[in-house]
């Protein structure tokens, strides 16, 4: 029987189809790409299987007894109770079921936690909301945030197929390969999770933990985070691209390269025009799952970005904000150049607000400064320029 | 009506009125006002989740932002479990446990006004952080930090509003379990108490174990987000994971606590309506004690992805299923009463049917979450979602709604509506399932739980969960109307309406009066 007869069977009343235009009724794991994942799923069907049995076994009685000893057609109780053999059966024989299902499970558990020997090890981190890969000892570090577009999830345009699962960087990894992912975190809790590799590992900060997987065949795989992390909770997927090694050594090539690109742009100077173009596209990845694209904010919790715009908020935003010189009477000031720069790069304190100055490169905080500063009724005209952010960066270390 | 009963009802010189209920010291009346209270919260958190339905109904941002979505999700877990459940089987405990061993009242009847009247306290504290700068918190029901460190005043006044329940499910624990050590009617062994009575007496062991344990987990994230300690922080040599820790070693005896009294109340109604005792009565009371026992050592299987040794893994994978058994002992002694019973399905025995059926299916898909490889896969999903539904709404809520019929006859004088309780049953049972059993499926498709949007591939599954959703919901105002108008009237319910009931309660008249046993009752 097909999966779509045993959705059909399975559900409801026909009204609920009616208007299902990509009607899809998946009802196991995702189809498994690693060795661990088909252990998983083999697993979950064994015992899902001995679950069914065992309902059907003890439920058929039941149901028996339900029916056939009614009041109704007049069965008489009968006043028995206790049963110490039967007792000790009903407790001993789950007890051995139990053992068969531990036992598969513990080699399983060996198997997905030996993390050894990676031929490739890719450092995680994550971030409130995107992903950061960094390719240890091979110099290539990269953040992966949604490529979904805003209009998608405000319902102003038609979503794509890949809604929400989708971003501007994959992680890329070669086939065959045993990669290891190391794991954490620079804000809260986040989890790492891709379902057809059979891989959740909470990115923890303060701490490094490991999983890992070996794909098997090339195709892109498509996951979430899995640990609630605040708003951008539901938008911050993590795609995984997988490609033979020789094209995966390719394609390290060309990062090397365009790493070496962009630190070399670090030092050109850029038109205001260029800065706004590319700053919108780092506020809408980076920043506008709390500002809003709108650079509005979101009332009494995040900050809008527009002079004059009002804005109230406990004490523990505001005095931040009013310290800096962004806040005043209940209402948003556009505050200096270099508080503006301190903000984006160090973030605040105590509040929601994280720093960018690890994840963002040069020139995508100059060019979001510059963005926010020219865009939604601000008009200050400020230019801020990649060198004035490295020039930053020094005394940081 | 004529009753071989002693009733002595001189004392009934008490306020009437608002005051009535505000100065009482009157188990029934606390009783009353838990079951009532419990019943307003109910309502409340699951209009919070029709909101999350409604969110939900399709792919996209269509009614509320991420922000009040996340408040919402947290909110609703936060009130139906401190605010329905617990006070639920806390208004049962009141009603019944004096009723049942044979005792006048309460042990600390002051005590046990103090203890209903925190928790409205605490419902105003936890309600009206809505309404503070940057809402209620959003940070999910089990408040992990660092996000729960980042939130804003709401998140300061739900930790109180959480010391403070648990200050009364503390008093509340005291005082049932030195009415049931001190009170019973003489005669009446430890061996020979209704069986409700014995699961309300280890539940309060569990809270009194775990309340405190969880009022320090927060008073810990209190002076982390205030007084510059450093518990969960990493940068301050502390570990979040430690917060998982020690909230999870009150979670999962949390979970036992408002599952152990539904074993409770199930009991007692199929034994009552199969007209036989229930089969195995010792290997019960054993089989809740192991489940107690157990319920302690099995916490971390909620956090299998944090990057635990692989030896806890190992651990609590173990201990987690080895709950299994006493959990299979209850639903096979279940089984075995009904066997060779003379059964009828009125409205308390078709809710006790459907709860040991969705039950188990709750229980076997804790045992699939037990499986550390497959939970890996599962945890943080819908799947969870599902999980914890059958346990905890046709689990728990669902015996609290049978054990309602079951004793409103009693607590009332009146029989409820036959007709309309039936209808709110199978309503309930089919809407339930219809909501909570696809979310199996999205789980296992891997729609992680907790998000306000959603890919393509799960929107024809919410869909249907969202309308079934609103059925439930709907359904719970028939039952309070089925319960008002019970209240209100209808056919008079005599001492004992249930031909098979055989506990105290049912020696007196319906209602009972309002101070009973004042002389105990003999015991065969």
């Amino acid at each position: 029987m097909s999966r779509k007869t045993l959705s059909l069977l399975s559900a409801f009343p026909i009204i609920f189809f009616a208007s299902a235009t990509h009607a899809e009724y998946q009802l196991n794991l995702q189809t498994p790409a690693t060795p661990i994942a088909h252990e998983i799923y083999q697993l979950h069907n064994l015992i899902l299987l001995v679950c069914l049995f065992i309902f059907i076994v003890v439920f058929g009685v039941m149901f028996y007894a339900l029916y056939k000893h009614r009041k109704a057609v007049g069965h008489q109780a009968v006043q028995f109770h206790e049963n110490t053999r039967l007792e000790i059966i009903w407790t001993i024989i789950p007890f051995f079921i139990l053992i068969g299902m531990a036992y598969p499970t513990t080699k399983t558990i060996f198997a997905m936690r030996n993390a050894g020997h990676p031929d490739i090890s890719i450092k995680v981190t994550g971030h409130q909301w995107m992903w950061e890969y960094e390719y240890i000892s091979e110099g290539v570090r990269y953040l992966s945030s949604s490529s979904t577009p805003r209009d998608q999830i405000d319902n102003k345009a038609d979503k794509g197929e890949h809604y929400l699962l989708e971003v501007d960087h994959p992680m890329v990894v070669p086939t065959g390969k045993k990669v290891r992912v190391l794991l954490t975190s620079t804000d809260v809790i986040h989890s790492w999770w891709l379902p057809q590799f059979g891989v959740k590992q909470d990115a923890i900060p303060g701490f490094i933990h490991e999983a890992w997987f070996q794909v098997e065949k090339p195709g892109t795989y498509r996951g979430q985070c899995a640990e609630l992390c605040g708003v951008g909770h539901g938008f911050m997927p993590i795609v995984v691209e997988a490609m033979a090694p020789e094209e995966y050594s390719a394609w390290l090539a060309r990062q090397k390269a365009s790493t070496a690109e962009q630190a070399a742009a670090s030092s050109r100077t850029f038109t205001l025009d260029e800065l706004k173009a590319q700053g919108e596209k780092a506020f809408m990845a980076n920043c506008a799952v709390c500002h809003q694209a709108t650079g509005q904010g979101t009332a009494g919790v995040f900050p809008p970005l527009i002079d004059g715009a009002p804005f109230s908020a406990g004490k523990n935003m505001t005095d931040p904000l009013t310290e800096r010189g962004f806040w005043k009477a209940d209402k948003i000031v556009l505050g200096p150049k270099n508080r503006h720069l301190d903000i984006v790069m160090h973030g605040i304190p105590g509040t929601p607000m994280p720093g960018f100055s690890g994840q963002l490169s040069d020139v995508d905080i100059a060019a979001v400064i510059s963005y926010e500063r020219n865009s939604w009724g601000n008009h200050t005209g400020d230019v801020i320029q990649p060198a004035e952010v490295s020039a930053l960066r020094k005394p940081a270390g | 009506m004529a009753t071989s009963i002693p009733v002595h009802d001189s004392h009934e010189l008490h306020p009437s009125g608002f005051l009535r209920w505000v100065t009482t010291t009157n188990h029934k009346d606390i009783g009353t006002l838990y079951l009532w209270f419990s019943f307003a919260m109910f309502l409340f958190a699951g209009a919070l989740a029709m909101l999350i339905r409604t969110e939900l109904f399709q792919p996209g941002l269509q009614f509320f932002q991420p922000m009040f979505f996340n408040q919402l999700t947290t909110m609703h877990g936060l009130i139906m479990i401190f605010g329905a459940i617990m006070p639920a089987f806390v208004g049962f405990a009141n009603w019944l446990i004096p009723l049942m061993i044979g005792a006048p009242d309460m042990a600390f009847p002051r005590l046990n006004n103090w203890s209903f009247w925190l928790l409205p306290m605490a419902a105003t504290l936890l309600l009206t952080s809505f309404f503070v700068p940057g809402g209620a918190v959003a940070g999910g029901w089990t408040m992990y930090p660092p996000l729960f460190i980042q939130g804003g005043a709401a998140y300061d006044m739900t930790i109180f509003a959480i010391h403070i329940m648990g200050i009364s499910s503390i008093i509340g624990s005291i005082n049932i379990i030195t009415t049931i050590f001190n009170m019973r009617a003489p005669g009446m062994t430890l061996m020979k108490m209704p069986i409700f009575v014995w699961t309300w007496l280890i539940t309060a062991f569990l809270l009194i174990a775990v309340m405190p344990v969880l009022a320090s987990v927060v008073t810990m994230l209190l002076t982390d987000r205030h007084f510059g300690t450093s518990f969960f922080s990493a940068a301050g040599g502390g570990d979040p994971v430690m917060f998982q820790h020690i909230f999870w070693f009150f979670g999962h005896p949390e979970v036992y606590i408002m599952i152990l009294p539904a074993f409770g109340i199930l009991s007692t109604i199929i034994p009552t309506f199969s007209r036989k005792p229930l089969f195995g009565y010792h290997s019960m009371v054993y089989a809740t004690a192991s489940i107690a026992f157990l319920s302690f050592i099995v916490w971390a299987h909620h956090m299998f992805t944090v990057g635990m040794p692989v030896s806890s893994q190992l651990f609590f994978m173990y201990s987690t299923m080895l709950i299994a058994i006493p959990t299979g002992v209850k639903v096979f002694n279940w089984t075995a009463t009904m066997w060779k019973g003379s059964i009828t399905f009125e409205t308390p025995m078709l809710f006790a049917i459907a709860v040991v059926c969705l039950f188990t299916i709750g229980g076997f898909s804790g045992l699939v979450l037990a499986i550390v490889p497959v939970d890996i896969q599962l945890q943080d999903t819908y799947y969870v979602v599902a999980h914890f539904h059958y346990v905890l709404f046709s689990g728990a809520a669902m015996s609290i709604m049978g054990g309602a019929y079951y004793w409103l006859p009693k607590w009332t004088g009146h029989m409820y509506d036959e007709k309309l309780g039936q209808w709110h049953f199978w309503l309930t049972t089919i809407a339930f399932n219809m909501t909570f059993f696809p979310m199996h499926f999205l789980g296992l498709a891997g729609m992680p739980r907790r998000i306000p949007d959603y890919a393509l591939q799960f929107a024809d599954f919410n869909r249907i969960i969202s309308i079934s959703g609103f059925v439930l919901g709907a359904s719970q105002l028939l039952f309070l109307y089925t319960v008002i108008k019970c209240v209100r009237g209808g056919q008079p319910a005599g001492a004992k309406p249930w031909e098979g009931a055989e506990t105290l309660e049912w020696t007196l008249p319906s209602p009972p009066p309002y101070h009973s046993f004042e002389t105990a009752p003999a015991i065969k």
